[in-house]
């Protein structure tokens, strides 16, 4: 042995280099049944796929070193909370990434304009497929903030989310097809109907701990599925057909309208402009939901539900109905659901129970968790990203569940606050009698009438 | 008369399935609070490893058959059952010790999601032949009509394990160290337990328990998907609601009532809706008496 | 610092609110010293409450009672037949050694549990009397008993001046409609209540932490919230629970002007659960002392220092 002592770097990398071949033995010796020895349907005999064996050996290899340097990077920033609640200096929150730094640049709300005209004329533009892609997204967006009212706000853990979803759907599908009911009618109909099985569902629960909460909030979304598939009237796996599309004041667009205008601007054939009405209908109902959660959150009633979130007992001390809260959230954030099922079945024209499963419940909810939980902005990101990020990558769609998975326990681990924290308002005191007094006039900020702002330092209300 | 004790027979050994994956789920979430999603899937593992685990020892060139082959099976499935439990709470659980109730809850969904998915890709998304492991049984001849081997093996198994699961919880410093540390961690460290060993060790048992019931339930129903293990689990942590989460007796109670109810329900009432009695049974029990039957109410410090 | 307090004169008379304390007593340190050391200090410095109460207490002066107070979980009796009153806009303490049941009184009393036997009666300020034994806390919180907890119990992850608001949710109307629609009323509901936070915040010295995260504030402060946090209620009693818990001698003493300030300002009146003696004797107009779920005493500072009984509760027989 060598007298003179390794340098630290060097040795750090030894060590990490041991540690990494370590776990690409381990993983390798674990997975190899499974993912080597594959099993021949037919035959029933084994079918070795040896070149998996060298390309996981090596990826997890690579994949240790990076896991550990987070892992280290994780547990600094948590030893700096511990110095904060020591009495030391509080800790400086996650650095900013490129998302926060959009958010607070002072052109936002011009820059919000540009994208709101920008998909407004968005349809007008591009083929069928993009308008219906967009459908889908804003669909999920309305989804996310939807339950982000029931889980980012209220802290209530709802993994049966798609139940209430399907109900929408299919009380507009059912009307419709039974009754010859038009989308406009079903529209408050499917939404109400959402509202009340949420009010039903609710009102036993909410006095569940959040695991248990879950768990059966789960259930109810598997009994809402098995009850659809086996119940005659909703016609099972058959499924739906010839749901109508919207009319635009009872006119099909894509009857005489759209022939006038072929012949008039000269309007491409492939134009559907059921579809663009469905477009610009989702699109005002998620400009209507942003504005109501972000008005929800800064009430008396969100503030109770985010108290109430943090210490149940301390909040129904301070006065809050806890029942009356909760059970408020739980059925608002159904109703979006309903909305956005009215929605989805004119959209797809076809619904059968298979479109209401818990994989989507919890797609529903990664949005909301990935995004980042209580977070509007976030929670539209998260949409986003994982609604229209697969359709781009398609090569990779048979991975896309398994990178899915591994993304949520990575996310929890690394930044479960999400991709964009929620912040709290950050009140200004304006003595009273000066200035505007009235509030300002844009809704967004908040009407205190002290012009509260989200200014340049955020505070990360969860870490 | 026949039909009743058939589909006795049936609830008795659907719910000696559930309850060895249950006891896994109440183990966890006795020690650290934490609903294990993951935790079918390991049952699902569990099913295939035993699948490919008895083509290569049933082989010509390795040659086992009968007691032996279902034993080494067994013993196989089990080790990488205990591998794959202590792996996936390394990565997705032990990071989170400490941090919000949901942190863990998503993370465990993320984890069934991948192994499911895994599975899938790496093995078939098709159904797969499960061979019949269980050697026959001469002396179950006579009441053929009622039992065959393969329930018969379950049935004991289960038993064995109960049995053997409480003496260890009782009577090992392993079990106590457990009991401990599901009560209250902070002082259990403080006594110079080793909690990751601990928590470890549930996992661990948990996982071979629910991997060989993934093993039994091949045999009975000779084949296997990867989506077996959502259903299954999500049966079993109905169960263990149900009996009382954190109590083992209860674990099984609430398997046993499932099985049953399950089972009756699908005989004498529709068999397509048989999946939402376990459904059912979860609402109404956490609607009044969310502590299970035989669970403590949990009661919080003022 | 807080500014507010330090400007106005104490009760004991002392222009800036220093303590007229001699220095021997406030580096006794209750904590440390022994319980019967710091019963047998000089009468003398006793604070005399600005008002005298009259030894007799009368009828139409008590705010909160309670009749014959009970409770039992399973087979331990927590509380036996208290009978317990506290007289408008007074500071009252109770005292005991661990594990008397004060904290359990403090739950029966603010519906946590419901009593097992007996009553609590609230007179309003009108002198109707409501019962509260059996009402939900909201309800009881409504009816204006408002209360801390012996740990912290802030929401964390709100800012100082939303933990604040929550309190003042009570005495809102706006329910969902209101949220949603953000109408005249509800805005003028939402301002009204900021500046009402915001003012409490000023005047026990905390706005300048106003939009800090209730997790970052130092101790201190947090406790103080915790107070600030239950007068939005606008209460009639408030009920303390070991509000001095964790704090050393100069921030009692900071919290000793906070609670006489909070009687004078709010004119509530005050219930206190403490351990800390030199608080509990200079603060209180009246002392009970429980011992095993029972009423062992009651009376005026002075009294209870020198009740023997007292004394062999906290020490035991010699």
């Amino acid at each position: 042995m060598t007298s003179t002592p390794l340098r630290p770097f060097a040795r750090r990398l030894w060590t990490e280099t041991k540690a990494a071949a370590l776990a690409a033995l381990w993983i390798s010796l674990l997975a190899f049944p499974l993912m080597i020895l594959k099993i021949n349907n037919l035959t029933g005999a084994l079918d070795p796929q040896w070149s998996r064996l060298p390309k996981l050996a090596v990826a997890v290899f690579l994949g240790a070193y990076l896991w550990r340097f987070l892992l280290r990077r994780r547990s600094f920033s948590a030893v700096s909370k511990v110095v904060a609640e020591a009495g030391g200096p509080p800790p400086a929150g996650p650095r900013p990434t490129w998302v926060d730094l959009i958010m607070k640049t002072r052109r936002r709300k011009p820059l919000l304009g540009l994208v709101l005209a920008a998909l407004l004329v968005l349809p007008f533009f591009a083929s069928p497929y993009v308008v219906n892609v967009m459908i889908t997204a804003l669909i999920y967006v309305t989804l996310g903030l939807g339950l982000n009212i029931v889980v980012g706000v209220s802290g209530l853990l709802n993994l049966g989310y798609v139940a209430f979803y399907a109900m929408g759907a299919y009380v507009y599908a059912l009307l419709g097809h039974y009754f010859g009911l038009g989308f406009w009618l079903c529209l408050p109909l499917g939404a109400l109907s959402a509202t009340v099985m949420g009010l039903l569902l609710g009102l036993p629960i909410i006095r569940l701990n959040g695991d248990y909460l879950a768990i059966v909030t789960l259930s109810f979304g598997e009994i809402m599925r098995l009850v659809l598939t086996n119940l005659g009237v909703t016609r099972g796996p058959r499924g739906i057909p010839n749901i109508k599309p919207p009319g635009f004041f009872g006119v099909d667009l894509n009857g005489a309208p759209k022939a006038f205008l072929m012949r008039t601007v000269d309007l491409s054939p492939a134009m559907d402009l059921n579809k663009i009405l469905i477009y610009l209908i989702i699109l005002a109902l998620v400009a209507l939901t942003v504005v109501c959660v972000f008005r929800l959150e800064n009430s008396r009633l969100g503030r109770a539900c985010l108290a109430l979130r943090e210490d149940e007992v301390a909040c129904q001390a301070m006065g809050v109905n806890r029942t009356r809260a909760k059970l408020t959230a739980f059925a608002l954030g159904s109703t979006w659901a309903g909305l956005a099922g009215v929605v989805f079945a004119s959209q797809i024209t076809f619904i059968n129970p298979s479109s209401f499963t818990f994989m989507q419940s919890v797609m529903i909810l990664s949005i909301v968790v990935l995004g980042g939980m209580g977070s509007i902005p976030g929670v539209i990101i998260g949409a986003v990203v994982l609604i229209l990020l697969p359709e781009q990558l398609r090569f990779f769609s048979n991975y896309r569940m398994l990178i899915f998975g591994a993304l949520m326990v990575m996310m929890m681990i690394f930044r479960p606050g999400g991709l964009i924290q929620s912040a709290r308002e950050v009140y200004r005191h304006q003595p009273a009698g000066g200035g505007s007094n009235d509030g300002s006039s844009r809704a967004a900020d908040g009407d205190t009438g002290h012009r509260p702002e989200k200014q340049a330092e955020r505070r990360p209300a969860h870490a | 008369m026949d039909l009743f004790w058939d589909l006795f027979m049936s609830g008795l050994t659907k719910g000696s399935i559930y309850a060895l994956i249950a006891l896994g789920y109440t183990m966890v979430y006795g020690i650290i609070a934490l609903i294990n999603f993951a935790h079918g899937e390991i049952y699902m593992i569990g099913a295939f490893t035993a699948v490919i685990a008895s083509i290569i020892l049933g082989s010509p060139a390795v040659g086992l058959t009968g007691w032996g082959l279902m034993f080494a099976v067994a013993g196989l499935t089990a080790l990488y059952a205990g591998m794959y439990g202590w792996t996936v709470e390394k990565i997705a659980y032990k990071p989170l010790r400490g941090a919000s109730r949901l942190a863990p809850l998503i993370s465990a969904i993320g984890m069934s999601i991948f192994l499911q998915n895994y599975v899938q890709l790496v093995q078939t998304q098709n159904f797969l032949v499960f061979p019949d492991l269980v050697p026959p049984m001469d002396f179950l001849k006579p009441i053929a009509k009622i039992i065959n081997p393969t329930r018969f093996a379950i049935l004991l198994f289960t038993a064995g394990a109960m049995a053997a699961l409480t003496i260890f919880i009782k009577f090992t410093r392993l079990g106590m160290a457990m009991r401990a540390v599901s009560q209250d961690q902070t002082m259990a460290r403080l006594t110079g337990v080793d909690i990751d060993r601990i928590i470890s060790a549930t996992f661990v048992i948990g996982s071979v328990l629910a991997a060989l019931g993934g093993l039994l339930i091949g045999c009975s129903m000779r084949q296997i998907d990867f989506y077996i293990g959502f259903l299954a689990g999500m049966k079993a942590f109905t169960a263990a609601v149900l009996g009382g989460i954190g109590s083992i007796p209860g674990a099984v109670l609430g398997a046993l009532i499932l099985g049953f109810a399950e089972s009756f329900a699908a005989g004498y009432v529709s068999n397509a809706y048989k999946d939402v009695v376990a459904f059912v049974i979860l609402i109404i029990i956490l609607t009044f008496r969310p502590s299970g039957i035989l669970g403590q109410p949990q009661s919080q410090k003022v | 610092m807080p500014e507010a307090a330090i400007d106005r004169p104490g009760p004991d008379g002392s222009a800036n609110g220093e303590s007229s304390l001699p220095e021997s007593r406030q580096s006794g340190n209750s904590q440390s010293g022994s319980l019967q050391a710091l019963l047998s200090k000089s009468p003398q410095e006793a604070r005399q409450p600005a008002e005298a109460l009259s030894p007799q207490l009368d009828a139409s002066r008590i705010v909160l009672e309670t009749c014959n107070l009970s409770m039992v979980f399973g087979g331990l009796v927590a509380l036996d037949q208290v009978d317990f009153r506290v007289e408008r806009q007074s500071i009252t303490s109770l005292i005991g050694p661990n594990g008397a049941g004060k904290t359990t009184f403090f739950n029966c009393l603010t519906g946590i549990y419901p009593p097992t036997r007996g009553e609590v009666i609230l007179t309003a300020a009108d002198g109707s009397e409501i019962r509260l034994k059996g009402l939900p806390p909201d309800r009881i919180t409504k009816l204006g008993l408002a209360r801390t907890f012996q740990n912290i119990r802030l929401f964390n992850n709100l800012t100082v001046l939303e933990n604040v608001l929550i309190g003042r949710h009570c005495r809102m109307k706006a329910g969902l409609l209101g949220a949603l629609l953000r109408d005249r009323r509800t805005r003028a509901e939402e301002r009204e209540a900021a500046d009402f936070a915001y003012e409490l915040l000023v005047a026990y010295g905390l706005d300048r932490s106003v939009n800090d995260l209730a997790k970052n504030l130092p101790y201190g402060d947090q406790r103080r919230l915790e107070i600030i946090r239950a007068l939005a209620t606008g209460p009639q009693v408030l009920l303390l629970d070991e509000p001095a818990a964790g704090l050393n001698i100069s921030e009692t003493r900071e919290l000793r002007e906070l609670i006489e300030t909070v009687r004078e300002r709010e004119k509530v009146s005050i219930l206190l659960i403490e351990h800390d003696m030199s608080l509990v004797m200079t603060v209180s107009h009246k002392v009970y002392v429980m011992d095993y779920g029972r009423l062992i005493a009651q009376g005026p500072p002075d009294e209870i220092r020198r009740e023997p009984k007292v004394v062999k509760a906290y020490l035991g027989e010699e």
